[in-house]
């Protein structure tokens, strides 16, 4: 049974994250964000659900689509909002714009704009992890045409074959842009394709945030514990186009109304009321705290500068000396900004490929030019 | 100071900074059982160990980003590609992740990685075995680009690559790996960045890199020295950044210019040295800068149609000959 502050947290979650998505819309329109902006309106089960049954310090990373998944991990919906105004006070100074949102403090490690370029990454940063003996575990996610990209297959390979502690999540909408995932897939039950890599791979339905989090509550125990990979598939759907200039006409009116009746939104909240975890007019306050929060985030974003000129040479090369940027600490002058630190001296323990007798040489090794 | 082979030289960089510090991993085909493909690794997964040596599947996209992820989270991955050939299918990861992440997070990434492997002619491979990429990477923001043509500088250019904190793509010459020549003992390092002047000289500057050197450059200003005709010769041993002091103040000194490089014209590393060279030391020039390149074609199998398409030392002459205005 879920407890009712875990049921709270995610209605709470799940209705800030529609509320900033349905102003960033909005903001789109009135041209104060610009460019591409792949908003994850209706997909909100799967990042929350994912959120609450992980630790705050796994590595979680996305592909474009990426507004929610730092925002329910606590980051700062104003300077959010401001790098998607392209402003100085944005998270990455208004250098990443809506595809590259990066909030290291708050362990997201990026929005990824090349599909399924951050499926590579995931396995580096499990890499890492199991490298320094930590038992951190890092998710990383996709669409469902991310999993046509060569990328996703070698990655799946060694990930698999090495057992990194990462959990892959196809947030499967049913469209890579305009085109149909089946239309282009030999096999479109993409979870299926983890027999391949001798990997574990499981599927959930996406719109329900309670079975989303109690099946990663379970992969994560497993990924954690140093059995390997998982590869789990999210039913899930957006409700509106893949990008804003997208109007979606590859799809029904039938489809997308009878999708939006299994809202995820509505589906805790009514959950919530029939178990009597809350009152109706407890969670309307919930409503209008997030819808606060957001117009907040819009008016911090209106109000902030663009970045200074001077700033168009930085960040391109690391300088000797040259320090990280912590952007809450240098937005908000937080001085408690956790930044993550790694021991520069330590003894590596993994035997990533221990050798048996039957692998020793028979006879030492030609120093001859060898390649293929 | 002993005289080791150019493979022995990077095999101690990496054994020495594998040692020092381990965060510093190795991973690529080959690499670990094998000894690599070129030997460099050799000896390294008994020293190290198979977690910090890692035998990658034939997957240079996939194992090129593993390499980045394992560099945002603070260690110091040494990737090797076979041959810079095959590293074309890791561009996505090298140009859109590695160069971009510091960039794209607003400063909160760095990308401390090293590519590295050979670049340039095999020897008798053909087109799709034998190409020098430098450029293209030199191309892109967020990358810097070593490629060193001495046993010496590939130990000390190597050090200090791995200890960089950005993304290095270090092209080492497939046929300078039995190459020797002298390699200072121990703890040694070579700023990314400087040129080294290989042969002062008087009458004109011959600007290079990589594998050009040894078997084009030096052995044209030789044969230029019996004539009377004193070269000086540059290695730029770092594409990018660019030493341009060196270049000005030695094309100051001679006022002629010749650029060889192994790789294509068009839009190549040669192509930035003329535009800097006229741009910033017009008035020293005595001639137009003239550059000897490899032939604008894909490489061809055949012995002589091989030799005919890279640079040689009478083609440098030629160049020579014509920015001193003298006849061949």
């Amino acid at each position: 049974m879920h407890s009712p502050q875990l049921l709270l947290t995610m209605y709470r979650k799940m209705v800030l994250a529609r509320r900033f998505e349905e102003k960033a819309g909005q903001a789109y329109g009135q041209k104060k964000i610009q460019g591409f902006c792949h908003l994850y309106i209706g997909q909100e089960a799967v990042v929350v659900g994912i959120n609450e049954a992980i630790r705050p310090d796994d590595m979680v990373m996305t592909g474009y689509r990426d507004h929610v998944h730092p925002l329910v991990r606590g980051s700062d919906a104003g300077m959010l909002m401001a790098e998607l105004f392209g402003k100085d006070t944005g998270y990455s100074k208004g250098k990443g714009g809506s595809m590259h949102f990066f909030d290291v403090e708050h362990h997201f490690y990026g929005g990824y704009g090349i599909v399924g370029g951050q499926i590579p990454l995931a396995a580096g940063m499990a890499f890492a992890s199991k490298y320094r003996n930590e038992d951190r575990i890092t998710v990383c996610s996709f669409g469902d045409a991310a999993s046509n990209q060569g990328a996703l297959h070698e990655t799946f390979n060694m990930a698999s074959k090495w057992k990194l502690p990462v959990l892959y999540v196809v947030e499967n909408n049913k469209y890579g842009m305009g085109t149909d995932i089946a239309r282009v897939s030999a096999q479109p039950d993409i979870h299926k394709r983890a027999d391949a890599y001798n990997m574990r791979g499981e599927s959930v339905d996406g719109m329900d945030v309670l079975a989303v989090h109690d099946l990663v509550k379970e992969l994560a125990a497993s990924i954690r514990a140093g059995k390997g990979p998982v590869l789990l598939e999210c039913f899930t759907y957006r409700f509106r186009g893949h990008s804003m200039s997208d109007a979606a006409t590859y799809r029904t009116k039938d489809e997308v109304e009878s999708e939006r009746k299994r809202d995820p939104i509505l589906k805790l909240r009514e959950h919530i009321l029939e178990r009597k975890v809350a009152p109706e007019a407890r969670l309307d306050a919930i409503d209008e705290e997030e819808k606060r929060i957001v117009d907040e985030a819009i008016a911090f974003a209106d109000q902030s500068p663009e970045p200074p000129i001077e700033d168009v040479w930085t960040h391109c090369l690391v300088a000797d000396g040259e320090a990280d940027v912590k952007p809450r600490e240098r937005v908000r002058g937080a001085t408690d900004v956790k930044w993550p630190s790694y021991p520069t001296d330590f003894k590596v323990t993994w035997e990533l490929e221990p050798r048996e007798p039957k692998d020793e040489p028979q006879r030492a090794p030609s120093r001859k030019k060898g390649a293929a | 100071m002993p005289e080791l082979a150019y493979r022995d030289a990077l095999n101690q960089a990496l054994s020495e900074e594998m040692a020092r510090d381990p965060r510093v991993f190795l991973m690529g085909e080959e690499v670990a059982r094998y000894n690599g493909a070129y030997k460099v690794s050799q000896g390294l997964l008994d020293k190290f160990g198979s977690a910090r040596v890692v035998d990658a599947p034939i997957s240079e996209l996939g194992f090129a980003g593993l390499g980045v992820g394992a560099a945002m989270l603070g260690l110091r991955p040494v990737i090797e590609m076979m041959t810079w050939n095959f590293a074309i299918l890791a561009m996505d990861q090298i140009v859109n992740n590695a160069a971009k992440l510091r960039h794209m997070s607003g400063g909160q990434l760095r990308c401390p990685i090293v590519f590295r492997g050979p670049g340039g002619a095999g020897g008798r491979l053909s087109s799709q075995h034998s190409q020098a990429l430098e450029a293209n990477y030199a191309h892109f923001p967020g990358l810097k680009v070593v490629a060193p043509g001495t046993p010496a500088d590939a130990k000390g250019l190597l050090k200090s690559a791995i200890r960089d904190e950005n993304p290095i793509i270090f092209v080492e010459a497939e046929l300078l790996y039995g190459s020797r020549g002298d390699v200072p003992e121990g703890e040694y390092t070579i700023p990314i960045g400087k040129a080294d002047i290989k042969r002062p000289g008087r009458d004109v500057t011959l600007i290079t890199w990589s594998r050009m050197l040894t078997a084009a450059v030096l052995p044209a200003a030789e044969l230029l020295a019996q004539q009377g005709i004193d070269a000086e010769v540059i290695d730029l041993r770092s594409i990018k950044p660019l030493d341009h002091e060196t270049i000005a103040a030695s094309v100051r000194r001679t006022n002629r210019v010749v650029v060889v490089e192994e790789s294509w014209p068009f839009a190549s590393v040669g192509s930035e040295l003329s535009d800097f060279i006229q741009r910033e030391c017009f008035d020293d020039l005595d001639a137009p800068v003239r550059r000897v390149t490899g032939l604008d074609v894909p490489m061809a199998y055949a012995a002589n149609l091989e030799r005919a398409i890279q640079p040689s030392p009478e083609r440098i002459i030629e160049a020579v000959n014509a920015v001193l205005y003298r006849p061949g």
